[in-house]
């Protein structure tokens, strides 16, 4: 159950990494759609939150590309529209996710990222 | 029976019989659910506003199941993953990562309006390993410092825990502060040992001239569910006899015994009397 609303938030936090740490690659993902509610006043509030390039990136890696390349001034309702798919109705089931510095490999399954580090890499 | 917390860490204690067991479990639901709620009236969010909550060591997903309801939207991190596979079954709307509050998040700055955590923080004061890493004071100051990161200012953490003692909520508050957090505990019930909640009300950002106050703690009587309290109690009072012991069961029945001997026979208890028809008959009256 990994969407993109939290990958966007989500950076590295083994052990002194802490440049270039983010967004986490995907690898070998497997998607499912799900239907989710439509919510305009909470994508407003949330998109300032957002790393436009980061997410469009991901997107493009899960093979949506209904985003455009830069962030739109005017909010439109079909931008919303594809903004509320990409975000929440995207889910990666299966997969890992890869820190682009230092090449942890975080593995999903089952919708489930395990988060878990080893003892040399805790902070 | 001890606390769960004593007897191993979350991953192994929570295991698949004990995550059914504790979601299954009706009185947790509602003690979790009244918790959750008091633990969002303390978060004190703005109405009408879509917020996006972390909900740590979210377990199952009962309190998850209330924020869906409230319509928030959240992220909710676990370490027991059996615990996760059951919030998977009951189809929760966030979600779910499987990680170690005490190893620090991984969430960029400014990411979430607010976090709840019921009945997880008591979990981070035991160490697991003699590794530097794992010891408590490291841990939450790990869980402390990038939780600040990750939540928005301004901006509130509310965690209901159960501490054992006035030095954990000591060394607890101590650490939160030096993370950077203002707030402090609150108290629910202070006066009643069964409905006491201890609420640690942390906040982000929102000083400068005007301080955020620390609400206040419930008081006065507990409204109970209906039932007569003390009722079990006196039940098993009654079993007693008068030196406060427990009051031998009397013989049933002859097809008692013969169950009881045979019991015993099967233990491999030595010097059980033989069955005959004299088993269990009536003593003729003295006179």
């Amino acid at each position: 159950m990994v969407r993109l609303l939290t990958h966007n938030l989500l950076a590295c936090h083994v052990k002194g990494c802490t440049s270039n740490n983010f967004p986490l690659q995907f690898q070998n993902a497997q998607i499912e759609l799900r239907e989710a509610d439509f919510n305009t006043d909470f994508l407003k509030n949330f998109l300032p939150k957002l790393e436009w390039k980061a997410l469009v990136d991901s997107a493009k890696d899960l093979g949506d590309t209904s985003l455009p390349l830069e962030q739109p001034e005017m909010l439109d309702d079909e931008f919303l529209k594809n903004l509320h798919h990409v975000l929440l109705e995207i889910h990666v089931e299966e997969g890992s996710m890869t820190c682009p510095n230092c090449k942890h490999s975080y593995p999903i399954s089952n919708g489930i990222p395990n988060m878990l580090l080893a003892e040399h890499e805790i902070g | 029976m001890s606390r769960p917390e004593l007897q191993a860490p979350p991953e192994i204690y929570y295991g698949d019989t004990e995550a059914k067991k504790y979601t299954k479990n009706t009185r947790n639901q509602q003690i979790q659910a009244d918790m959750t709620y008091r633990a969002l009236e303390l978060l004190n969010l703005p109405p009408d506003e879509p917020a996006f909550l972390l909900d740590i060591g979210c377990g199952s997903g009962l309190s998850g199941e209330i924020l869906d309801e409230e319509g928030y939207l959240w992220a909710g991190v676990d370490i027991a993953p059996s615990m996760l596979e059951v919030a998977l079954e009951r189809e929760v709307e966030g979600d779910l990562f499987l990680q170690d509050i005490g190893q620090g998040f991984g969430f960029r700055p400014g990411s979430f309006d607010g976090a709840i955590s019921i009945s997880v923080l008591q979990w981070l004061l035991n160490a697991e390993t003699s590794h530097p890493t794992s010891s408590p004071p490291h841990r939450l100051n790990r869980f402390f410092t990038t939780l600040h990161s990750a939540l928005r200012n301004p901006s509130r953490a509310v965690f209901q825990f159960y501490p054992s003692s006035d030095d954990q909520i000591q060394l607890i508050t101590s650490i939160a502060q030096k993370a950077g957090f203002g707030g402090g505990v609150v108290v629910d019930y202070p006066n009643s040992n069964k409905a006491r909640k201890v609420f640690l009300c942390l906040y982000v950002g929102g000083g400068g001239g005007q301080q955020q106050q620390i609400p206040q703690g419930l008081d006065g009587d507990v409204v109970e569910d209906g039932k007569v309290r003390f009722e079990k109690r006196r039940a098993r009072d009654l079993r007693k006899d008068k030196n406060g012991k427990r009051k031998s069961q009397k013989v049933i029945d002859r097809d008692w015994i013969l169950r009881k001997k045979e019991l015993y026979r099967k233990r491999g208890k030595e010097s059980v009397p033989r069955d005959s028809k004299f088993t269990g008959r009536k003593r003729k009256p003295v006179f």
